[in-house]
């Protein structure tokens, strides 16, 4: 420690530095609360008064709530689908060695690191192809190939380190297969799965740009936010739904997060033999 | 506490037992009865067969060939859950989202006893392994001795024909591991329960068991006691396994019957019983001596036998001192071990010292 002391400028500049680094990644997050309690309609310091009207606005607007409605339907279906994909995989890639299962798992991560847009314009070659015509479920289609990466990440750290034993010690004491996977493995990875659940709802809620291109007529909340865009005196609004959206996100992640870490230290049978 | 007798019935009844991997073989051709109430020890390195034999037992493999019955029934088919057999994991498998009580309740759930039948029975296991009033601890908040009595109590709740222990002491540091050995045999003691363990530590399966079965490379070496298995292995390998041994080459005057004539440059002509796996290649033969059949003798004390050497290298132990001691004709000197009550630890290096034995202690060696 005191041997890299010696090269770093004072603790002074670190902590400013730090300081800058933490303000540049939150600071506009921050704005987004502070302008949509402002009763003026353009977001410009000095605030104008403090009110709340946005907020109350939301219910009243019919095409919000349509919005919600179908970003709530997709964000459902995609991640219980991505979950139980996600489970099918993560359990053979950390249950069984077999040929090939590094690349499968490196594929299966892949979308992660693709440009989205370029992944949102293949899809919909590939959904016209097929001669599928674009709705809600075409984005669900999509939004699962984007929720997998991550539900993947949060269910191999779940399952990791699973200690076969436990399920051989659950037969050797006269439990049934079903009644093992009930009673044992299910109870130990439910954390993860649940957390891998949220994670993908949260993800298929904020997704824009897969949305954008594969749905029909009908729009997620990121889509009509982006529509109200165009007119300056939606603004507020717009700025009230962002903060419920980014609570809401903040929320589950947190929870999700907590989750996985439960399980994670679940399965990792510690004392015994790798205490 | 009187040892509690062994009935002369099988228990356990391995036949032909074979378990292939490819070409591998992990077990080869094993052939074994353990008695009821015994307890039984499989003793070898890693990679000798003996967890294999003992996950055969259990119902988590199956013999290639031969067949394995429990209590005179033949387990062929029959799955880990519906086997009289329980088990106690290396990593003591204990379920980390259930709390101590409910571990140990675990299997009884599946019989469907009344609550306060099960609730009578858990706090029973609980005592038989000490562990009275801590039921309702969390998995995840016991120390590695505590694990080890869950899983024993686990496995003992479901009153089991056979009780199968696998390295069950490895994970503990020395101290509790010798406390355990001796709280084990206690326990099996009390309960009568057929206990089968598996280790590599052979003080182990000396301390704890009614006979040990050791195990090289996929074969049973030798079944016996312990006495027996300390004091005259079959062969060079188990001898060597077990303790310290010096080994001694012979050669073979003549063979009568049972007994073996050798002999030696260092200790002279003896007679020796033959081993049961002795096979005759040559006039060649090798002895074997244990370190602390040794004795060093002092001053003008004599014995009728006894060979004389240099001290070479002098170890200090505590209660023990070894010497290394070469003996002129002998071409690897002697290990000698001793207790230090009579000044053995002040035993000058390159000093000549004389040691009595018994030439009893002299045992031929398979090889």
């Amino acid at each position: 420690m005191s041997g890299l002391r010696r090269f770093l400028p004072g603790r002074s500049w670190l902590g400013a530095y730090a300081a800058i680094y933490v303000g540049f990644l939150y600071l506009p997050v921050v704005f987004l609360p502070i302008f949509s309690i402002n009763t003026a309609a353009t977001p410009k310091f000095p605030l104008s008064g403090y009110t709340l009207k946005w907020y109350e606005e939301l219910p009243h607007t019919p095409a919000l709530l349509d919005a919600a409605w179908n970003s709530l339907v997709v964000g459902i279906s995609a991640s219980v689908l991505a979950t139980t994909l996600g489970i099918l995989a993560a359990r053979a890639i950390t249950r069984y060695r077999f040929p090939g299962r590094r690349t499968i798992n490196g594929l299966i991560m892949a979308p992660l690191v693709l440009p989205e847009i370029i992944v949102a314009i293949s899809m919909l070659l590939v959904m016209l192809q097929l001669g599928l015509s674009l709705s809600l479920f075409t984005v669900v289609l999509g939004h699962v190939l984007i929720c997998i990466p991550y539900s993947m990440t949060v269910l191999i750290s779940g399952f990791e380190g699973f200690d076969r034993s436990l399920e051989e010690a659950s037969a050797d004491l006269g439990e049934s297969a079903f009644g093992t996977f009930r009673r044992v493995t299910l109870p130990m990875v439910m954390p993860a799965i649940i957390s891998s659940l949220l994670v993908s709802f949260t993800i298929s809620l904020d997704e824009f740009i897969i949305a954008f291109f594969l749905t029909g007529t009908e729009a997620t909340l990121p889509i009509y936010i982006w529509g109200q865009l165009r007119f300056a005196a939606k603004l507020p609004g717009v700025l009230a739904l962002g903060t419920l959206l980014l609570v809401l996100s903040f929320v589950m992640l947190s929870i999700a997060e907590v989750l996985r870490r439960r399980a994670a230290r679940r399965t990792s049978n510690e004392g015994g033999l790798y205490a | 506490m009187p040892e509690r007798p062994v009935a002369d019935r099988p228990m356990i009844e391995i036949t032909n037992v074979t378990r292939s991997y490819g070409a591998f073989k992990a077990l080869d051709d094993a052939n074994l009865v353990i008695r009821e109430g015994e307890f039984f020890s499989l003793l070898g390195p890693s990679g000798c067969g003996k967890t294999t034999l003992l996950r055969m037992i259990a119902g988590f493999d199956n013999p290639t060939t031969g067949t394995i019955a429990v209590d005179g029934q033949a387990m062929e088919g029959i799955p880990a859950n519906r086997r009289p057999t329980n088990m106690v994991f290396q990593s003591y498998a204990i379920f980390p989202h259930l709390n101590v009580e409910q571990n140990v309740a675990y299997g009884l759930k599946r019989l469907r006893l009344d609550s306060a039948e099960e609730k009578r029975r858990v706090e029973e296991a609980l005592g038989q392994v000490s562990l009275n009033g801590l039921g309702k601890r969390g998995a995840t908040e016991l120390s590695g001795g505590q694990r080890q009595r869950v899983a024993l109590a686990r496995a003992l709740v479901m009153r089991p024909k056979v009780l199968l222990l696998d390295e069950p002491l490895s994970a503990l540091d020395k101290k509790l591991r010798e406390q355990m050995q001796v709280e084990l045999r206690r326990l099996q003691q009390a309960v009568g329960i057929t206990f089968v363990l598996v280790t590599h530590d052979q003080y182990e399966a000396l301390a704890m068991s009614d006979r040990i079965a050791v195990m090289f490379g996929g074969r049973i070496a030798q079944v016996a006691s312990p006495k027996e298995i300390y004091q005259r292995p079959v062969n060079r390998q188990v001898a060597d396994f077990l303790g310290g041994m010096n080994f001694v080459k012979a050669e073979i005057v003549e063979e009568q019957g049972a007994s073996l004539v050798v002999d030696t440059l260092g200790f002279g002509r003896i007679k020796t019983d033959k081993p049961k796996a002795f096979v005759r290649n040559g006039s060649g033969a090798t002895l074997g001596i244990r370190p602390e059949r040794l004795r060093v003798l002092w001053d003008d004390s004599s014995a009728k036998f006894e060979v004389s050497g240099k001290v070479v290298e002098r170890h200090y132990f505590g209660e023990i001192t070894h010497l290394i001691v070469e003996i002129p004709g002998l071409e690897k000197p002697l290990s000698v071990t001793e207790t230090n009550d009579f000044g053995a630890d002040d035993i000058p290096v390159g000093s000549s010292i004389r040691l009595a034995y018994d030439p009893e202690a002299l045992v031929a060696l398979a090889d």
